[in-house]
């Protein structure tokens, strides 16, 4: 079988081929000022952020002689072969967990609670006036930006080292996440619902709470456990600042080099986190549907 | 006019029977479910020792914080904080594009259109999974043990905190790529690598220089918080300041790390716009 394949005359391609090359071109050397601009700004960041290679090689085989010295017990054995001596402390650690847990939950679930107060006045289309409007949304973005570990911090100080420190952190942290997503939820909302609701001759509470609520409150509900997965995570490290949770645990271990906890302590965090993951995804679920797991 | 009509309730309960009678397992459904909810929020109050007298006290000793923090001051300190909010930017740039680098290739082995076998995939994801379990904080106390304190610490634990999330965002923009492309570039002839250069990555780049921007905003934010456990940057200051309780300096380090993040917003939403346009982003 042979195929015809109709070549252009020479002069013509020449053109065509010209025109080509300069397109690409111009494309080419944006892409290569860019890609300079770029690598510019790392040397300058690398200088910032004291790289040094040289630490880097030398000590690599620390990084993974941690890896197994944390994967080996005091008697010089493998961690799995004598998993009762490795997790020697799941009774505390275990308590550990269940607080922190707990730690997240309150704090999601008053961190909720405030977003859903305050997140009607966020909105665009429910605000009743605008300056609220400005205040409400300044408010968030406040509690939003702090990290939540620096309110721990501070809340140490204030009200003394324990799990309240750390449940009052997630809870502002939280109230500034889920006000934000809330107040989108409520943006999207069908207005139709409100102005009937408002022929009626109702109070913009009820407004709010006949024609916004029932549209809203599977959304409100599903970005609040995903928060809660994330809090978790959050909830684990509270303890570095003596918040309280596992990070306590995990802290000691890691400064004192109980190299075999260290390990199990991961271990048992890492689990905690997937469970929560699955049943919380699996909820989800369950509640609203495949569309709403996002 | 006619008046309000009689409405006959009993004939529209005949009428639609699935409103007005649902079975008690629906209709309690919910009001269990909130009980439950306040149950356990009760409990936990109870044992996580939160107390009226307590909160209280805390709420005043607050107060008095928040007053001693104002008028914001840097005190004689200011280039001291300037040079640890450089570092904190530096160590949110360099750690989110190694991060960045090493999740590409592994991605790949992660993406169903890629590897088809379910065998080859299941530990890299199961992997990336457990990098993702353990919080940044756990990831920079690590590299401290290795590379001693400061702010090199901290870039290595972002990007290591950052490849697994990044592994599984770039498998998935990968699995969501058109695979026609691909077929194309296979039905010339060309290899597996050439399927990959020439029918994936001019449609993956775009989604994942997206997503690299957004975490390198985000990532100004994890930057401030390493340095509480001694990985560099302003974390490290304020950390510092909190502890021998000088107020103005820890409320003007915290106003300078809202100016930084959003000043990083704005350059980074910018930036996005131009690369992957308007529309797109979500």
């Amino acid at each position: 079988m042979t195929v015809a394949v109709s070549i252009l005359p020479e002069q013509q391609l020449a053109v065509l081929n010209a025109a080509y090359r300069q397109a690409v071109a111009r494309k080419r050397w944006r892409l290569l000022f860019g890609a300079v601009v770029f690598a510019a700004a790392l040397l300058l960041a690398a200088v910032g952020a004291e790289v040094n290679l040289h630490t880097l090689f030398a000590h690599f085989g620390n990084f993974m002689s941690y890896f197994d010295r944390i994967l080996t017990l005091d008697t010089g054995q493998r961690v799995w072969t004598d998993v009762g001596e490795w997790l020697w402390g799941w009774r505390k650690w275990l308590r550990m967990l269940g607080e922190t847990v707990l730690i997240s939950y309150v704090g999601t679930l008053i961190g909720a609670t405030f977003a859903f107060c305050l997140n009607f006045f966020a909105a665009e289309n429910t605000s009743p006036a605008p300056w609220l409007r400005f205040v409400v949304r300044r408010l968030l973005e406040f509690a939003r930006t702090v990290p939540g570990i620096v309110f721990a911090l501070i809340f140490v100080i204030a009200f003394g080292l324990g799990p309240m420190a750390g449940v009052l952190a997630i809870a502002i942290h939280s109230t500034g996440a889920l006000g934000k997503l809330f107040s989108e939820i409520v943006e999207n909302a069908d207005m139709k619902p409100v102005e009937g609701v408002r022929s009626t001759g109702a109070s913009w509470l009820s407004c709010m709470r006949f024609a916004i609520l029932p549209q809203v409150t599977a959304g409100y509900a599903s970005y609040a456990l995903l928060r809660f997965e994330i809090n978790v995570r959050e909830a684990s490290v509270m303890g570095f600042v003596g918040a309280g949770g596992i990070g306590q645990e995990l802290v000691v271990a890691i400064r004192k080099f109980y190299y075999s906890d260290v390990s199990a302590i991961l271990l048992t965090i890492i689990v905690t986190v997937f469970i929560i993951d699955i049943s919380t995804g699996w909820l989800r679920g369950r509640l609203f549907g495949k569309e709403a797991r996002t | 006019m006619t008046g309000p009509q009689q409405i006959d309730t009993r004939e529209l309960r005949a009428r639609y029977p699935d409103v007005f009678d649902r079975p008690a397992s629906a209709r309690l459904a919910m009001p269990a479910m909130i009980v439950a909810a306040f149950a356990i929020l009760v409990y936990g109050l109870v044992d996580l020792d939160f107390s009226p007298s307590r909160f209280v006290a805390g709420l005043s000793q607050l107060g008095w914080i928040s007053l001693m923090m104002i008028p914001p001051d840097p005190g004689s300190s200011l280039p001291i904080y300037l040079k640890a909010l450089g570092e904190t930017l530096s160590i949110a740039l360099l750690g989110t594009t190694l991060a960045a680098l090493f999740a590409l290739p592994v991605s790949l082995l992660a993406a169903r259109n890629v590897v088809p076998s379910k065998l080859l995939r299941f530990p890299v994801r199961r992997f990336l999974d457990s990098i993702r379990g353990v919080d940044t904080l756990i990831w920079a106390l690590v590299w401290i043990n290795v590379v001693g304190l400061g702010p090199f610490a901290g870039v290595l634990a972002i990007a290591v905190s950052d490849f697994g999330a990044f592994g599984k965002l770039f498998s998935e923009a990968i699995e969501g790529a058109d695979q026609k492309q691909v077929e194309g570039v296979r039905a010339s002839g060309g290899s597996a690598l050439h399927e990959i250069r020439f029918g994936l990555l001019p449609q993956v780049l775009p989604v994942i220089a997206g997503q690299v921007l957004y975490f390198v905003e985000s990532n100004t934010r994890s930057a401030t918080i390493i340095g509480i456990v001694g990985a560099g940057g302003i974390g490290l200051q304020l950390a510092e300041q909190i502890r021998v309780l000088e107020w103005q300096k820890v409320s003007f380090l915290i106003l300078m790390i809202l100016v930084a993040v959003a000043a990083i917003d704005f350059v980074s939403g910018k930036l996005r716009f131009a690369i992957i346009g308007r529309r797109a982003v979500t």
